[in-house]
């Protein structure tokens, strides 16, 4: 399942993942912020403009394998327009409004699509145990619950096949879909319990839990903050910045919820 | 963070041990004193506690999982203090795994202990190639075999130079080449640093070379001191097997081929009733691939499965994988090698009587079947139970039962002795020879090589990329006579 | 193949009557996290994480009509909430609900969720709500009353943001509807299902390492 299998697996290395990862998760909370913070078009509009030229940064610029991983938002942003023109409380049919939306939504949701296609999650559990200070127990536990992610699918196929096996499909029946489904969903959540517990006792045969304690964990393979990563923030925040003052001046911005 | 140095003691005394929630004592009033650089080899039924002690002695029991009675320890300090002295692998290398990436799932026991990131590397690779992990350090860890994986686990045990090895059951889930690249790089392990070592493991021959003593702990209520038993050889059980061999009934043969890389390389394959046919080869050969298709859970990307008039009944020419699926159920019964993936019920009773019921008995004749099968399997006390707790053994024969509830003509089975104990397989061997006995055509996906030798009346021996047409590969009563091409295989009955 | 119900550390056993305490130079005080506390968080939300992609997978047909009309939507919404809810009712940790919807949240990103990365952020949001519900009862209490609690909460949550970041211009009596719909959706399916879950799995033996498991709450 290639999706599944690169969930875990380094992506290639491209220039957007020169940066520390705590850099880029820093410039997407400063974009988050902005975009969330009006509903007007200009915003969300430089914002995605200047989002979509890192695109070929992040090893993205295949038009075809790129709407192949962002249909499903492209999607829904399409249908956040519709439902705000539908429901709106201006009463009219709010076009520039209803594409801000989407645009906003998008504006949100690109940062991410560009994080994930360039890092790797260890290389993010480096970053934050090291310079954000996260609890390594979590940080290091939850990646390795995030290795057996492939794992988990690969037993949900098996899962799948094995019902069919035993003489159980859903046929047309949406609701014997939902129940198969849930039944499924059960054996999976038994399963990825057992490996958890099995894996937590490894862990702690190599002595994680003695880091509860009183040993200091080390970090094999470190994470630096070189003057990229500040430049990448700097840059993002002026980005923000700029935008909110030009709209503000120009008269567009739009604070949430004031209508 | 270097504590002590060289192999390690280990003393049990009046060891006894209960886990939290569970009436009986798992272990009880063991003793054993177990010399620095020894290697032994712990057996016993199962049930007797082995595992229990081997993960006491890995400092790994505490109050929070039960009451203990008696010290266990390892180099005069408790197996709880001394931990950072023991290293300990167990049988599912997947779930010993932690990282990504090869290399840093070796360094984890060392961040975790506290070693400076600039002696961590080093140390890796040395621990790498003491166990002849080939790789580089980025390797992807989903990237390796079973065996691979367990190496690398044990690299990641050693790379903290504990005094103490422990292993339990290293090898039950690997293919037979895998095990041997477990045990050899044991051996090298052992024989560069004389680490003490407690094995368990009911494969247990190819071990005995390498072990000193063989200490069987005792099964029952009362256990004393664990008895060494004299000589070396002889740990294994017995294995039983029927010959047997049918006329044809119902055959398939099919040929598939994907792009690029085939999961599976162009095959044909008949199974006729009564008849075993046991599908072997490496890793990566195709034979899960080959097992699905069979079963009619997968379609073919090239080539067919074609089902006799015999076997499909009313459903005429349809290929399997088109069938509904209670159509499927009656006809061709599949057996999955985690058994936890097929149970759809709260109750083993249920379990036994959906089958039939989704093929179309009355709720009577399912009952009845049910009770049929519960008698069969011993497993009448645990009528009631959920499946999901009973042990593995009865698991895995509860999974072969169920498929085995609606009579299906053929039956596929993925691995059905993984990972299983020796009374375990004797008494699954019993049930499939009794389904072959009764007109079933059984094919088997296993790598155990007894099972096949012992059972199997034909054998196919994939390859990955080869070209396993009728012409290959085929060994076993009746291979001559069989066609070279498929559509001649249809209805034909082969003379014995 | 099961092995036992895999034991935990922490003390050293004792020779009867030695009167010789032995010091463990050991973890976390009882009401700590535990490794198979952390792990098996994780998991949840990784294994939820799974769930939510094969949902997405199963209704990528239909999803347009749901994105079309949300109020059909906001009777499926319990379901992304339930890990929220799940985890804190098995492993009664503080914490782990917030653990274990992000996780959910990360994982179904990074299989490509729909909504995208904006995920993550409800994710933390639901968890946290989840976690106030819990909370009320000091940890103490992990039954129906705390469950269904934390999921309303999870709901309403959700709801909100979903108005902040979807649906800010809808008119004032719509996002009500929305939110009680949502609210009452996630208190049902989350809260609810949480409690028979928790249940289910600890009938299969796979809890033993918690006290949820071995009470059989």
């Amino acid at each position: 399942m290639t999706t599944a299998g690169t969930v875990t697996g380094t992506p290639p290395a491209v220039w957007l993942g020169r940066i520390n990862p705590v850099a880029q998760i820093a410039a997407i909370l400063a974009i988050t912020v902005t975009a969330l913070a009006t509903i007007d078009l200009l915003t969300p509009a430089v914002l995605v403009a200047a989002e979509l030229t890192l695109l070929p940064a992040a090893g993205l610029f295949q038009p075809r394998a790129l709407l192949a991983k962002t249909w499903p938002l492209l999607l829904s942003a399409a249908g956040v327009a519709w439902v705000n023109l539908l429901f709106s409380a201006s009463g009219g049919w709010d076009w520039t409004g209803s594409a801000a939306l989407a645009l906003r939504v998008l504006a949100v949701a690109l940062p991410g699509v560009l994080f994930v296609a360039s890092t790797d999650p260890v290389r993010v559990a480096d970053a934050l145990t090291v310079h954000w200070k996260v609890s390594t127990r979590f940080a290091y536990g939850a990646l390795a619950a995030i290795r057996l992610a492939p794992l988990l699918v690969l037993e949900w196929q098996a899962i799948r096949l094995a019902r069919r096996a035993r003489g159980v499909d859903a046929g047309r029946n949406p609701i014997a879909a939902i129940r198969l489904f849930g039944g499924a969903a059960f054996a999976l959540l038994v399963a990825a319990i057992r490996r958890g517990s099995r894996l937590a006792l490894a862990m702690d045969a190599r002595g994680f839990d003695a880091t509860a304690g009183s040993t200091e964990r080390t970090n094999a393979r470190g994470s630096v903050l070189r003057s990229r990563d500040h430049l990448y923030v700097a840059g993002a925040v002026l980005l923000c910045a700029t935008t909110t003052a030009v709209s503000v001046a120009t008269g567009l911005w739009h604070p949430v919820f004031s209508s | 963070m270097r504590v002590g140095a060289g192999p390690a003691a280990v003393d049990v005394v009046g060891f006894g041990f209960r886990y939290s929630g569970r009436p009986e004592w798992a272990v009880r009033d063991m003793d054993v004193r177990i010399e620095p650089g020894e290697r032994i080899l712990l057996t016993g039924a199962s049930g007797s506690g082995k595992s229990t002690l081997l993960t006491a002695m890995a400092g790994l029991l505490g109050p929070d999982s039960g009451d203990a009675r008696g010290a266990v320890r390892v180099d005069g300090r408790t197996a709880v203090q001394a931990r950072d002295r023991i290293g300990i692998l167990f049988q599912d290398p997947e779930s010993q795994l932690v990282m990504s990436q090869a290399g840093d799932d070796v360094a984890f026991g060392l961040e975790n202990r506290g070693v400076p990131a600039g002696e961590i590397w080093p140390r890796v690779r040395a621990a790498l190639d003491a166990v002849g992990f080939g790789y580089p350090l980025d390797r992807s860890t989903h990237a390796l075999s079973g065996g691979e994986k367990q190496r690398l686990v044990l690299a990641g045990a050693m790379v903290a130079e504990p005094g103490l090895l422990l292993l339990d059951e290293p090898t039950s889930q690997l293919d037979p080449d895998g095990a041997e690249l477990v045990r050899a790089a044991v051996a090298r392990i052992l024989a560069d640093r004389g680490t003490t070592l407690v094995l368990i493991d009911h494969e247990a021959s190819p071990w005995l070379p390498l072990i000193d003593r063989v200490l069987e702990v005792p099964f029952g209520t009362t256990q004393g001191p664990l008895l060494p038993i004299g000589s070396t050889q002889g740990v294994l059980h017995s294995n039983g097997e029927d010959p047997l061999l049918r006329a044809a009934g119902a055959g398939y043969s099919y040929r598939a081929d994907t792009a690029a890389r085939p999961a599976l390389a162009l095959t044909d394959v008949e199974l006729t009733a009564g008849q075993v046919t046991a599908i072997t080869g490496p890793n990566g050969s195709g034979k899960s691939t080959l097992g699905l298709l069979l079963a009619g859970l997968k379609a073919p990307t090239v080539g067919r499965i074609v089902a006799s008039p015999k076997l499909a009944g009313r459903l005429g020419d349809r290929p399997p994988h088109r069938w509904r699926a209670r159509d499927l159920v009656h006809r061709i019964g599949t057996v999955f090698q985690n058994p936890e993936h097929q149970f759809l019920t709260g109750r083993v009773r249920d379990e036994l009587s959906l089958g039939p019921l989704r093929a179309g008995a009355g709720d009577r004749a399912a009952h009845d079947r049910a009770e049929e099968l519960l008698q069969r399997l011993g497993l009448h006390a645990y009528a009631d139970a959920n499946p999901f707790t009973l042990s593995g053994g009865q698991q895995r024969r509860l999974s072969v039962a169920t498929s085995l509830a609606t009579r299906p003509s053929v039956l596929v089975l993925d691995e059905p002795t993984f990972g299983q104990d020796p009374v375990t397989w004797a008494e699954l061997l019993g049930l499939l020879a009794e389904a072959r006995d009764a007109g079933t055509a059984v094919c088997l996906i296993s790598h155990d090589a007894r099972l096949v030798d012992g059972f199997a009346d034909q054998e196919l021996r994939l390859t990955s990329g080869v070209d396993h047409r009728q012409t290959a590969g085929f060994t076993g009563p009746g291979a001559a006579e069989t066609p070279r091409s498929s559509d001649d295989q249809l209805g034909r009955n082969p003379t014995k | 193949m099961s092995t036992p119900s895999t034991p935990h550390l922490t003390e050293p056993v004792d020779l009867p009557g030695s009167g010789h305490q032995h010091q463990s130079e050991l973890p976390a005080a009882q009401s700590g996290w535990r490794t198979v506390d952390i792990v098996v968080t994780a998991v949840i939300g990784v294994a939820f994480g799974v769930v939510f992609w094969a949902w997405n997978l199963l209704w990528s047909a239909t999803g347009p009509a749901f994105v079309a009309f949300p109020p059909a939507q906001a009777f499926m919404y319990g379901i992304w909430l339930l890990p929220a809810v799940l985890a804190p009712m098995i492993v009664r940790k503080p914490g782990a609900g917030i653990f274990a919807e992000t996780l959910a949240a990360l994982v179904s990103t990074l299989f490509g969720s729909p909504f995208g990365p904006a995920t993550l952020l409800y994710g933390l949001a639901q968890g946290a709500a989840a976690e106030f519900g819990f909370a009320i009862f000091r940890y103490r209490k992990f039954t129906w009353s705390s469950a269904l609690l934390a999921g309303l909460f999870a709901g309403a949550i959700a709801a909100l943001l979903d108005l902040v970041l979807y649906y800010p211009t809808w008119a004032g009596n719509w996002q009500l509807t929305y939110v009680s719909l949502v609210a009452a959706s996630a208190m049902v399916i989350a809260g609810v299902g949480a409690v028979l879950l928790s249940r289910a799995l600890a009938a299969t033996g796979a809890l033993s390492q918690f006290a949820s498991g071995r009470t059989g709450t």
